[in-house]
């Protein structure tokens, strides 16, 4: 799995900070989303996957 | 309902995350997605912030690519409407005379934007609601120097005029608020925008109603406001609002078209018939009320909601469970460099005000309340963890005493002015 964010895109709603904490956190200048985790593990794949799916501006790309 | 279908009717944010959800969640028969308009499933939000401002064209607006939407093997039928469902015998009509035998139906089919009275058959009245409206716009702001009259002075309006200036038009903003977003947002957040608009250049006509539009040969030529004000015009842009698009429902028995189709906690507004987006009222089991709300946070979660709640009682145990959609409702806008996020229900009557000194920007929070209950919160120009820390303070309702004591925590590491109280949270 390879994660991406779109900074054009993403309106800094923080909902994937707070749906996968551990692949994705706020910028804290501007709040935009910052991936930590580019390639995560297994483990975390279903959060991430969630994460993009609720983002509002789709602006997470999940690529598997 | 018959069939080995799912016929998801609307195609944007609500009907595209419910057909994601329905693949997610292991269902394996068609999914029928009919949307009204030629194009592949987009976005709205971007259509009056990088779109109409000329930093995307219309395909960034996409909400999937392509690829992604081939993955779903969706059965996409756009530029088709429904016109009938009769929700009993599971049959949906659609616009070219198709008959689909669905076992499930989910309704997204969101708003159609009001017309301004008086404004039928008139050049150069438009309205912002699609993405052909937003090319059709841009196009016509290519010429420079227009002058530009917003009606409607919520969310809609104030943004596009915040981006019609900035495009270097001269833009005159009127509404029935007081100030920009004041119905919504409340009166301290209006006055905050207010003076960014103003410091702008948008020339602002709050607490105002339109009379009538003056045309000549049909097209329009100026504003006509009820305190006398005649504003003249070359292009008028209506963001009155809008109303659930159920029209198609009209003949479907045993459902409530009250203000948007009428669902449960669960999102069903009839058995195996769901909705999800602008276009959906449903009961929230925690604010223990009905609610509609438009805006593009809920299109998504809704969608998701309403697909995994169908899916409990068409797929065999064990498919996905049945729960209350119960969100902490959430919306944002940037206008100009102001972001302004909202989280739960918004109470303008009754709420606490803090303006808040970040170096050389000015922030601001309101908690709203009423009742003695705290349910909603917004922030302009706030770090994210203050805003997460703000959320939390009404992730339900809480007294308005406690909620008053986190919501001064979270900001306790600002220089504040105020508080200002106003009304009836207490």
């Amino acid at each position: 799995m390879k994660i991406t964010v779109d900074h054009e895109k993403c309106c800094a709603s923080g909902q994937c900070a707070m749906l996968a904490p551990d692949v994705f956190e706020q910028r804290e200048e501007d709040g935009l989303a910052v991936v930590l985790l580019a390639e995560p593990d297994p483990g975390l794949h279903d959060a991430a996957r969630e994460a993009a799916a609720y983002c509002p501006t789709t602006a997470i790309l999940v690529e598997e | 309902m018959t069939g080995d279908r799912v016929a998801v009717v609307g195609a944007c944010a609500a009907g595209l995350a419910a057909a994601e959800a329905l693949r997610r969640h292991g269902w394996r028969g068609e999914v029928s997605l009919i949307g009204a308009e030629p194009h592949l499933p987009y976005d709205r939000p971007p259509l009056s912030k990088q779109l109409l401002s000329g930093a995307w064209g219309p395909e960034r607006t996409r909400l999937r690519g392509p690829e992604q939407l081939a993955e779903l093997g969706l059965d996409l039928r756009l530029g088709t409407t429904a016109v009938s469902l009769d929700a009993r015998a599971g049959r949906l009509t659609l616009s070219d005379g198709t008959e689909l035998e669905c076992s499930g139906v989910i309704a997204a089919t969101g708003l159609v934007a009001r017309v301004l009275p008086g404004s039928a058959g008139v050049t150069g009245v438009r309205s912002l609601r699609g993405l052909d409206d937003a090319l059709t716009l841009r196009e016509e702001l290519r010429t420079p120097r227009r002058r530009v009259v917003v009606i409607g002075n919520g969310v809609l309006g104030s943004e596009i005029a915040a981006v019609i200036r900035e495009l270097g038009h001269e833009v005159a903003l009127v509404g029935p608020a007081r100030t920009p977003m004041e119905h919504s947002l409340g009166p301290c957040v209006g006055a905050l925008l207010a003076q960014v608009h103003t410091a702008k250049g948008v020339v602002l006509y709050g607490g105002r109603r339109v009379e009538h539009l003056g045309t000549a040969a049909d097209v329009v030529r100026s504003v006509h406001l009820d305190d006398g004000t005649e504003l003249p015009a070359d292009l008028v842009l209506t963001a009155t609002g809008s109303t659930p698009a159920t029209d198609w429902l009209a003949g479907t028995d045993g459902i409530d078209l009250t203000d948007g189709l009428g669902c449960d906690a669960y999102c069903a507004a009839a058995p195996n018939l769901y909705a999800a987006g602008d276009v959906a009222r449903w009961h929230h089991p925690v604010y223990g009320r009905d609610l509609r709300v438009e805006h593009r946070m809920n299109a998504t979660e809704q969608g998701i909601a309403a697909a995994r709640n169908l899916l409990a009682t068409l797929l065999p145990r064990p498919g996905p469970t049945a729960a209350e959609f119960a969100p902490v409702p959430y919306f944002w806008t940037d206008q100009y460099d102001v972001r302004v996020q909202a989280y739960g229900l918004l109470s303008p009557a009754g709420h606490l005000h803090t303006e808040v000194f970040r170096g050389d920007r000015l922030g601001a929070a309101t908690l709203h309340g009423a009742d003695g209950l705290a349910t909603g919160v917004v922030a302009a120009n706030l770090p994210p963890r203050t805003v997460r820390a703000l959320r939390a303070v009404v992730a339900r309702p809480v007294p308005w005493g406690k909620a008053v004591d986190d919501f001064k925590s979270a900001l306790d590491q600002f220089e504040t002015c105020g508080p200002h109280h106003r009304g009836g949270g207490t």
